[in-house]
């Protein structure tokens, strides 16, 4: 086992400190294969302390005399200190903690030997969400059409095996659109939003070049989407670059849709922040929430100078309007920005909790994750390697996920009736992302996992976060289900900063635990009142 | 010019008798609280030095000292001090025996001295004997202080006063605040302002650095009393400005009683009307000098707000109370806030000729409680702690507050009427509940035969209806373009006025202020529209027909 040969040392005895608000823990503490463990002595607490050693973000060690501490900055933007009795273990569980925290390898890692009580494995993963999708979309309309072109993920590597495409357009057509866009990443359908008979599609950019090049069965495509729709029915591409980036792509092989090439699509940009900037972005804002020392004013400027709210605001922005065109314009909308596996996910996903009150609700809510984050193939294993404490350059990381989990948590804050999850899930899903016992989010696209065997070797998030005992973290218990299409405002004055997630650790917790105990007290009441009636009026004397 | 008389309370009548209005004006009565503060003691009694305004005409006449302290202390004391506001009692912290006295300026100037002043203070100390010090805090800025001092005022020479510790804690002057909220309300104005200017603009405003230093003197207050055993006499020029704002914010943090809803009444009632915070003057409401005007209870009710957002469970109240108080303080239709001390409301004989907001207040309760109070919780009771080091996120934009006419700004479901409409609810269900076993076991002791016991038919019309909600408001979307155009849901009566401070005549005349959710006082179960409060303004069809228009116009310029 590869393992053994990476850990320095066995134990060590060390008092862990938690933050302000929590007691510090003392005893033995020990390093394996995948956790940090620490064991309190028999007077304490019998109470076992895990960490997953995958969370661990960046370490910092410091010896003084004879004792050392080490600093643990966790991808959960959590901060650890252990003061550990010896410099010499110290530093072996440092250097133990440093080696087994950067293990790249997928199938060494945790979910794989993760085995619950209680689950079962292969359970949870009977998401097929195209088919399952499909299903949905089938009952409205017969203008589309589950296409299994990707099987063997020989069009696109980063799109599962099944996607749905128009009825019009065959397999062969498909494999030349493939061909004409970045990543193979052809448009397919993300939503059919019945309401109105309109449709959400992605891809990536189409590979023009400077020669302006054309492919006739991507138009054909686009076309055919067109004549599926209501007659007259108009197309926006909603581009996730600025006019500018994208004619610059032209240059790399990239490009954009050729208004003459794609009559009755109109192109729309909305520059969305991605990449290294919105990772610098993520940290910036850690940092200024850690610093507890500044003054007033400066928080506020620290606060505008990392950006992130404007992220925010952007994202939610251009959902809406994608959204506003197929509620109100009846018109179709493809987005896209260049690899079509981040702001263009983001965009489309925001866009379907906006629209469609199913995605509301705590299992199409997941659905939603699994069809337009995880098959969808946003790389999340590259994306989420590293978290905001890292000191190593950021290569592909980059927040996009939690930018998301960010809008999402406002529309949950302008709407704190109409979605079925809370805060809780939110949280959960950003510290899984990151690091997980769980395997939905390993890997960076479906092939990846099915190389990996993911499915059948670890069990599925979805299993773990369903089961009865965690409902009250996860649900929202003044959900009451809201037929409409929620309308969020992106002014700014109704954005916030998600204190519940970035100051998650330096806040005390109590008061906002106290207030949901008391939510949760007043929902069951209700419950328990309501379901005591019927029973009651039923036991009325019989003749 | 204005006179009082032509003010709205004058002629607004509510329909209510003499003795109503003489019982709603004796709702909040100061005495009794004094009473509950466990006054008077052995250290502490009622002077009546200051009957018939004799000594102070910004004062009340039923004032609190230490009984060392004898009328010629008090009178000499008075002599050395601005406007004659003598050091006097504002809040008795019964467990540590010690006090929170407020105070104006000496006049101290270089060197001046005044033997009975330091007696008076001297005799603060004596009254809390658990303690060998007072704290004074000076709620300026040492540089303001110390300019006072070039005319005569100034601050407590630490060596001439035996026992006291002295301290400045920097809160700024009235024409400071007065800039920054009009700074601030420029920047609500901004029609879609990109998140830079904002919160560029809310920065520069200033804004929440004030309500934090306010915080900041509050917090320091009720450590040292709570804590450190100590009693602090509190002053800053005059003793009516940030002197209330500091003293109502420590006993805020210092006594659960002050976070009820009759509590804070009297907390108001207290510190700002009985020790005569000059209302007319600082809210304008007769044509007065506009340099007088500042927003000090605004920021003092803002303060109240921030730390509801910290503590979800530790007000009686909620934020609709607040917003519903300051809009009054405004508004001229009851006759609390008239004039400018205890003394002229007495010669206009507001209480014969006014209503008292506090009664109407009451009367609507319903309306104005926080559906998650929790007075057995242990952040609820005692001191209310904020975190250390104290920090910065914890002040919030009050969005409820100052973009309150742009209902499209706020949440579009509110969890505070959705909890109190699932309370009231529960509280009825169990009360049929109740009911029907009584009934059966009637019924089973008779053992009457063939007996209907109709269940109540209402039940099932009531629960559909209930679990339907209206989202009316929830359905208006809104211009994401980021044109030009202005905010849809913005009424055009409301536009660009400054629509935190002046109030349209129509919503002068109305008897109750429709400025947030409420626009249904009985809100009943039956009543959907608490689910989803829409203002009731603007039709949704009218604004979603206005709103496609212009989509398409966005979409057809894009």
């Amino acid at each position: 086992m590869e393992f053994s040969e990476l850990i320095r040392t066995g134990q060590a005895q060390a008092e862990l400190l938690r933050g302000p608000e929590m007691p510090p823990l003392r005893g033995t503490l020990c390093v394996t294969g995948h956790h940090l463990l620490l064991s309190p002595g028999p007077q304490a607490t019998p109470d076992l302390w895990l960490l997953l050693l995958r969370s661990v973000d960046s370490i910092e060690k410091r010896v003084a005399g004879d004792a050392g501490t080490i600093t643990l900055r966790c991808k959960d933007l959590r901060v650890l200190q252990l003061d550990i009795e010896g410099v010499e273990a110290t530093l072996d569980i440092a250097r133990s903690i440093e080696a087994l925290s950067s293990l790249e390898s997928v199938i060494t890692s945790f979910p794989f030997f993760y085995r619950p009580k209680g689950l079962r494995l292969g359970e949870s993963w009977h998401f097929h969400p195209p088919e399952r999708y499909y299903k949905r979309v089938a009952r409205e309309t017969r203008a589309w059409r589950l296409s299994e072109a990707n099987e063997d993920f020989s069009l696109c590597p980063s799109y599962p095996r099944a996607v749905i495409v128009p009825r019009a357009v065959d397999d062969d057509a498909l494999a030349r659109s493939a061909h004409f866009r970045q990543g193979g990443r052809f448009p397919v359908l993300s939503y059919y939003h019945a309401p109105s008979g309109t449709v959400l599609l992605r891809s990536s950019q189409p590979l023009t070049g400077p020669q302006k090049r054309r492919c006739a069965e991507d138009e054909e495509l686009l076309q055919a989407v067109l004549a599926g729709a209501r007659p007259g029915s108009r197309g926006f591409i909603v581009d996730t670059r600025s006019a500018q980036a994208a004619k610059q792509a032209r240059m790399t092989g990239g490009g954009t849709e050729a208004k003459s090439a794609y009559p009755g699509w109109k192109r729309l940009h909305r520059p969305l922040e991605r990449g290294r900037p919105l990772q610098e972005s993520f940290v910036h804002l850690v940092e200024a929430c850690g610093d507890l020392e500044q003054s007033m004013d400066r928080w506020l400027s620290r606060l505008d100078g990392c950006r992130w709210l404007s992220h925010v605001k952007e994202a939610l922005s251009t959902a809406c309007l994608a959204a506003q065109g197929m509620e109100w314009e009846g018109a179709c909308i493809l987005v896209h920005g260049a690899e079509g596996t981040d702001s263009t996910l983001l965009v489309t996903s925001l866009a379907q909790l906006i629209l469609d009150p199913l995605s509301r609700t705590m299992a199409g809510f997941q659905e939603l994750i699994e069809r337009e984050w995880i098959q969808a193939g946003h790389p999340f294993q590259l994306r989420c390697a590293h978290s905001a404490f890292s000191h190593t350059r950021p290569k592909h990381e980059a927040p996009i996920f939690l930018l998301f989990l960010d809008c999402v948590w406002q529309l949950g804050r302008q709407f704190p009736l109409s979605l079925e999850f809370g805060e809780g899930m939110l949280l959960a899903l950003f510290d899984h992302s990151y690091a997980s016992s769980f395997g939905t989010f390993l890997c960076n696209s479906e092939k990846e996992r099915c190389l990996c065997e993911v499915r059948t070797r670890t069990h599925s998030l979805w299993s773990g976060l369903n089961q009865p005992k965690e409902q009250r973290k996860l649900r929202n218990p003044l959900y009451a289900p809201n037929p409409l299409a929620i309308w969020p405002s992106v002014e700014p004055q109704s954005l916030q900063l998600w204190q519940g997630l970035f100051l998650r650790w330096t806040h005390p917790p109590e008061p906002s635990e106290v207030a949901w105990e008391k939510v949760w007290q007043i929902a069951t009441d209700q419950e328990k009142t309501e379901g005591s009636q019927p029973t009651d009026s039923a036991s009325e004397p019989q003749p | 010019m204005v006179k009082y008389e032509e003010l709205y309370c004058f002629s607004f009548n509510p329909k209510l008798d003499r003795e109503e209005r003489e019982q709603g004006w004796m709702l909040i009565d100061l005495s009794e609280e004094y009473k509950r503060m466990g006054l008077p003691n052995n250290y502490w009694q009622l002077s009546d030095v200051n009957r018939d305004y004799r000594v102070c005409d910004s004062y009340p006449t039923q004032l609190y000292v230490p009984k060392s302290a004898t009328a010629p202390i008090i009178v000499g004391s008075s002599k050395f001090r601005s406007r004659r506001r003598f050091p006097a009692l504002s809040y008795y912290y019964k467990d540590n025996h010690v006090s929170i006295c407020r105070s104006s300026q000496p006049l101290s100037g270089f060197s001046a001295r005044c033997l009975e002043d330091e007696q008076m203070l001297q005799a603060i100390r004596k009254a809390s004997p658990g303690s060998d010090f007072i704290y004074v805090v000076d709620t300026r800025p040492k540089l303001n202080a110390m300019a006072n001092r070039a005319a005569g005022k100034g601050y407590e020479n630490e060596d001439n006063y035996s026992n006291i510790k002295f301290q400045f804690i920097g809160i700024e002057n009235i024409h400071v605040m007065r800039n920054s909220l009009q700074k601030m309300l420029e920047v609500c104005e901004l029609k879609s302002p990109s998140m830079s200017d904002f919160l560029w603009g809310l920065e520069n405003s200033g804004w929440l650095r004030h309500i934090k230093a306010i915080m900041d003197a509050g917090i320091f207050i009720a450590k040292a009393v709570s804590e450190e055993g100590a009693s602090v006499l509190v002053h800053c020029s005059d003793g009516w400005d940030r002197t209330a704002q500091v003293c109502s914010v420590a006993s805020l943090l210092l006594d659960p009683h002050y976070r009820t809803l009759k509590g804070f009444m009297v907390l108001i009632e207290k510190d700002w009307i009985s020790f005569g915070h000059k209302f007319n003057h600082r809210y304008g409401n007769l044509d007065g000098d506009p340099r007088e005007i500042s927003p000090v209870i605004d920021q003092f009710i803002e303060c109240v707000w921030q730390l509801m957002e910290q503590f979800p469970c530790a007000f009686e109240f909620n934020e609709r109370f607040l917003i519903h108080i300051q809009h009054h303080i405004y508004s001229c239709q009851f006759g609390n806030f008239l004039c400018n001390s205890q003394k002229e409301r007495q010669e206009l004989k507001i209480q014969e000729r006014t209503y008292s907001l506090w009664a109407h207040l009451w009367k609507n309760r319903g309306d104005y409680l926080n559906p998650l109070f929790r007075d057995d919780s242990s952040q609820t009771q005692g001191t209310l702690r904020l975190p250390t080091p104290p920090c910065n996120f914890m002040y919030k934009f009050w969005s409820g507050m100052y973009n309150r006419f742009e209902k499209g700004l706020q949440p579009r479901q509110s969890v505070t009427d959705y909890l109190m409409a699932v309370k009231e609810e529960t509280q009825q269900l169990e009360e049929e509940l109740e009911a029907l076993e009584e009934r059966l076991e009637r019924i089973q002791k008779v053992q009457l035969n063939r007996t209907q016991v109709k269940s109540k038919q209402s039940e099932p019309s009531k629960h559909s209806g209930f679990s339907t909600s209206d989202n009316s408001t929830a359905n208006t979307p809104q211009d994401y373009s980021g044109n030009m155009k202005s905010f849809p849901s913005r009424s055009p009566s409301q536009g660009d006025e400054d629509s935190a401070l002046i109030l349209t005549q129509d919503n002068l005349k109305s008897s109750d202020p429709d400025l947030s959710a409420n626009s249904d006082q009985e809100s009943g179960v039956e009543d959907l529209s608490c689910r989803s409060p829409s203002g009731g303004e603007c039709a949704p069809g009218e604004d979603s027909g206005k709103d496609r228009d212009s989509d398409e116009a966005v979409f057809l310029t894009a």
